[in-house]
């Protein structure tokens, strides 16, 4: 098994792109990637895409042979997979590169998320996205995606009594640091009062504690350590790749509140690297929903179970907290299109270990970690990388 | 001795009071309430129609008496408001009891008899042999044309009988039936709302054919008013049944129990069938009950009924399952709007 | 959702039926005719469920699909059943009175309908017990 680092990055502003399609920003997102790793593209040896429902988004399924066409490599007749996993095909994508570059069976490999969600309406969008959660058992009686996350907040909250202001703490941070990242979708900072006078959607989730309908794409490329200076004076090491699954029904789950999944992909992480929480100096979470961010940090180690309300209200997990979760701005203000977030959160990362994070970066950055989440938890994919 | 070995009604939890209709129309609440001697009707909630309504009396019914469904051998429903045009009604009920697939099944529609129409039709499967047991169900969701003097009465629910011949609570004794070719109210297939003849649905429609079946009844086996405990009549508003019972002999406190319409409304295919649960709810061993129900169109089906031991036996528990008193309690009123909103009075976008 | 998929189901829409494992006495709804505990050695029987439970959690939905929106303000929940397994279900109530830990009991109600000229979804919504 060989080393992995990351070599290029690109990503494509996120938010309402009317005037791009799914292959445009696809396209854009690639090139930005070969050009930050000063690639050509023929030394692509292999792509693995997250996507997760272009077919009901697009009508188009088959992304892997699109993506490769577009990108002007199918002529090469490189490999080139669609990885879904709802909200962590993104996660699972990158795993894929990793794994096949680690493994010695490719070189060169792009883990790209790409999700154009705006060509259809709001209705289509929402049934669409109740697909990562139980359609025969949950959507069908009636479960909206964030009516299921509501009821991992009220179950929450009845066990460990967080308050209101603390949940919404999650969104007014992440808006904060969104308006700090160029590719963020809001760029403006919002209040306590934004997020408890917006529409209610589900209580107790309002409009301003969900995570928006987006377009996006983002792209990173990946390569043996070995070989990484050939193209980067920034090399990032992947230091752990890990993945769990769990029921897909929350109804299933042993706790409502805790998501086993994360805790499992987390412990292995932290053990196939030799690493602690201790070691992270910031975490991309997956915050679809305040709610999951909360549960996030908690269940992967950063803060005792209960007590992430308090630990985010207190700022520890702001810029210059104990551990800034979400510099980017999280999936509540970059947006989330579904399949490109998990490379994103990668992107993110791999800035702030090189230094070029901007206003957002937290100082003396070695050691990052990301989480990525499908439907309420039952695929989580998490990823540690270090400066080399 | 073919009867009904257990029963249950249903009736949905929301209200609409007369007086907020007439606040809608400009009419004047105490001419209706007095003229019609009916308060506020029953309205089904938004998730609920005669199919839900059908299927939550059938499952009253079989909570109070230990009867296997795979033995029931057929099921009928009736109704004015079934869901389908072309589906049974009949086959959803029979799955969600337990009684498919060795059943016949079919749906009826007689205006507000249907239901009684499918208990006689049961009756007779029962009382040749051909079935152990038969369900007959009356449940509607009626619907009333916005501002037509049916609107401050039509109303949602309904009752189911399981009939047959070992053990009655109730023996059906004797039934029979007037019907003719009579244009007094009907639908259209595809229109919203009923029509009617105005006045025409009165002394041509409702009394004829209720008094034609009652004294063909007492005619046939040599009864009279003073032979029974109680007897209910069709009630599409509270004057008819009380001059029909007047008329034929009846008194006032004989209809009593049975006559729900003043807080219920005209269940339709449910209104006989719930009249007579009223009654069975409060019944003794030994009590004698009369029936005759009526259907525009038109007919009344008329029943001779004598309450056995069974009923207050350790077979049947009548507390099991909600009592129409306790069905009408705690309601929960609706101003028109929302009425409208329940009703599917309000055109969507499609 | 499409006719037969819907239809298949019609045991456990309308009727509560799942399985259990006379081995381990584990209850499973909807039905898995494989105990994952048990594994090979669970023997697995059909079992109606009574349709009583305990509400575990729940939400109000006020933005709900398309198919729903005519239900918003509705109560979500997640209810333990007596027999053990979990299910996401409506309740059908006041949502203001919604609390966790309520015992609620089973109804028969419509749970969508394909359009105006589709077929009728029916199926199992929850009450409070009073």
């Amino acid at each position: 098994m060989r080393d992995v680092a990351v070599i290029g990055i690109g990503c494509t502003k996120f938010g309402e792109k009317w005037e791009s399609s799914f292959r445009d920003i696809f396209v854009e997102a690639g090139t930005l990637a070969l050009e930050d790793a000063q690639l050509s593209g023929e030394k692509i040896d292999a792509m693995y895409v997250g996507n997760m429902s272009a077919g009901r988004f697009i009508g188009q399924e088959h992304i892997g042979a699109l993506i490769a066409d577009y990108a002007g490599l199918a002529t090469r007749h490189i490999p080139s997979t669609r990885v879904e996993a709802a909200c962590a095909s993104g996660g699972l994508a990158f795993r894929q590169a990793v794994i096949a570059v680690a493994s010695g069976m490719e070189d060169i490999v792009i883990a790209a998320g790409v999700e154009k969600m705006t060509d259809v309406g709001s209705d289509e969008s929402t049934d669409t996205l109740t697909g990562a959660a139980d359609r025969e058992w949950e959507g069908f009686m009636g479960a909206t995606f964030p009516g299921l996350y509501a009821m991992i907040a009220q179950d929450y909250m009845h066990k460990y009594h967080m308050t209101r202001e603390q949940l919404a703490q999650v969104a007014v941070k992440n808006h904060f640091n969104g308006a700090r990242n160029p590719i963020a979708q809001f760029q403006s900072e919002i209040t306590l009062d934004t997020v408890l006078k917006s529409t209610m959607v589900a209580e107790p989730l309002r409009l301003f504690d969900c995570s928006p309908v987006t377009d996006g794409a983002a792209a990173v490329i990946v390569a043996p350590l070995d070989r990484a200076r050939e193209f980067t004076d920034t090399p990032i090491k992947v230091l752990a790749t890990a993945q769990a699954s769990d029921s897909i029904a929350l109804h299933d789950r042993r706790d409502i509140s805790t998501l086993d999944a994360t805790v499992a992909a987390g412990q292995r992480a932290f053990r196939m690297a030799h690493l602690t929480t201790n070691d992270i100096d910031m975490v991309e979470v997956h915050d679809c929903f305040s709610i999951a961010e909360i549960c996030a940090i908690e269940d992967l180690g950063f803060c005792r179970k209960g007590e992430a309300g308090k630990f985010t209200a207190d700022g520890e997990t702001a810029l210059g907290g104990k551990i800034p979760v979400n510099t980017s701005g999280g999936l509540k203000a970059c947006g989330h299109p579904v399949g490109a977030t998990g490379i994103k959160q990668v992107c993110e990362i791999v800035q702030q270990l090189r230094g070029t994070a901007g206003r957002r970066q937290v100082d003396g950055a070695k050691i990052g970690m990301t989480h990525n989440v499908g439907g309420t938890g039952a695929t989580v994919a998490v990823h540690i990388l270090g400066r080399v | 001795m073919v009867g009904i070995i257990t029963y249950g009604a249903y009736i949905p939890r929301y209200r609409i009071k007369v007086e907020e209709i007439t606040r809608v129309w400009g009419a004047n609440a105490s001419d209706i309430t007095g003229g019609l001697g009916v308060f506020e009707k029953s309205v089904p909630d938004l998730d609920e129609d005669a199919a839900t309504i059908a299927v939550e009396a059938a499952r009253n019914a079989l909570k109070r008496r230990n009867v296997d469904p795979e033995k029931i051998g057929a099921v009928y429903v009736g109704s004015e408001s079934h869901p389908y045009a072309v589906k049974p009604t009949a086959c959803t009920v029979g799955e969600a009891i337990g009684a498919t697939p060795h059943m016949t099944a079919a749906d009826y529609e007689f205006a507000c008899k249907a239901g009684t129409a499918a208990i006689q039709t049961c009756m007779g499967l029962v009382k040749s042999g051909m079935i152990p047991y038969g369900l007959a169900i009356g449940s509607d969701v009626s619907q009333g044309a916005p501002s037509d003097a049916l609107e401050y009465t039509a109303a949602a629910g309904g009752a189911a009988y399981v009939i047959g011949n070992n053990d009655p609570v109730a023996v059906i004794n004797h039934t029979c039936s007037f019907t003719t070719d009579t244009p007094d109210f009907w639908r259209r297939e595809g229109q919203d709302y009923p029509r009617h003849g105005g006045r025409f649905t009165g002394d041509p429609g409702y009394f004829k054919h209720v008094k034609g079946a009652s004294n063909l009844l007492f005619e046939q086996i040599g009864t009279s008013p003073k032979d029974y405990t109680y007897a209910i009549f069709h009630q599409p508003n509270a004057k008819f049944p009380q001059k029909v019972a007047k008329d034929l002999g009846f008194k006032s406190e004989q209809i009593k129990p049975g006559l729900v319409v003043p807080w219920l409304g005209n269940t339709y295919s449910g209104a006989s069938p719930i009249g007579l649960a009223a009654t069975l709810d409060i019944a003794k061993p030994g009590d004698r009950i009369f029936v005759c129900s009526f259907g525009s169109g038109a007919g009344s089906d008329a029943f001779d009924i004598t309450v056995t031991d069974a009923i207050t036996s350790d077979a049947f528990h009548r507390d099991a399952a909600p009592s129409v008193m306790q069905l009408l309690k705690d309601p929960i009123y609706l101003d028109y709007a929302r009425y409208a909103k329940h009703k599917g009075k309000i055109v969507m976008q499609s | 959702m499409t006719v037969a998929r819907f239809w298949r189901h019609l045991p456990q829409r309308y009727n509560m039926v799942g399985t259990k494992c006379e081995t381990c006495g584990r209850h499973f709804f909807p039905p898995r005719s494989f105990c994952p505990d048990c594994r090979r050695a669970g023997k697995i029987v059909e079992h109606k469920f009574k349709g009583e439970g305990t509400v575990v959690t729940f939400t109000v939905i006020h933005t709900a699909a398309e198919q729903y929106s005519m239900l918003t303000p509705y109560v979500l929940a997640i209810v333990k059943l007596d027999e053990g397994p979990q299910i996401t279900t409506q309740i059908v109530m006041d949502p203001a009175k919604a609390k966790i830990g309520m015992k609620v009991k089973s109804v028969f109600r419509k749970i969508a309908t394909d359009g105006e000229s589709g077929i009728i979804h029916y199926g199992t919504k929850f009450v409070p017990v009073e």
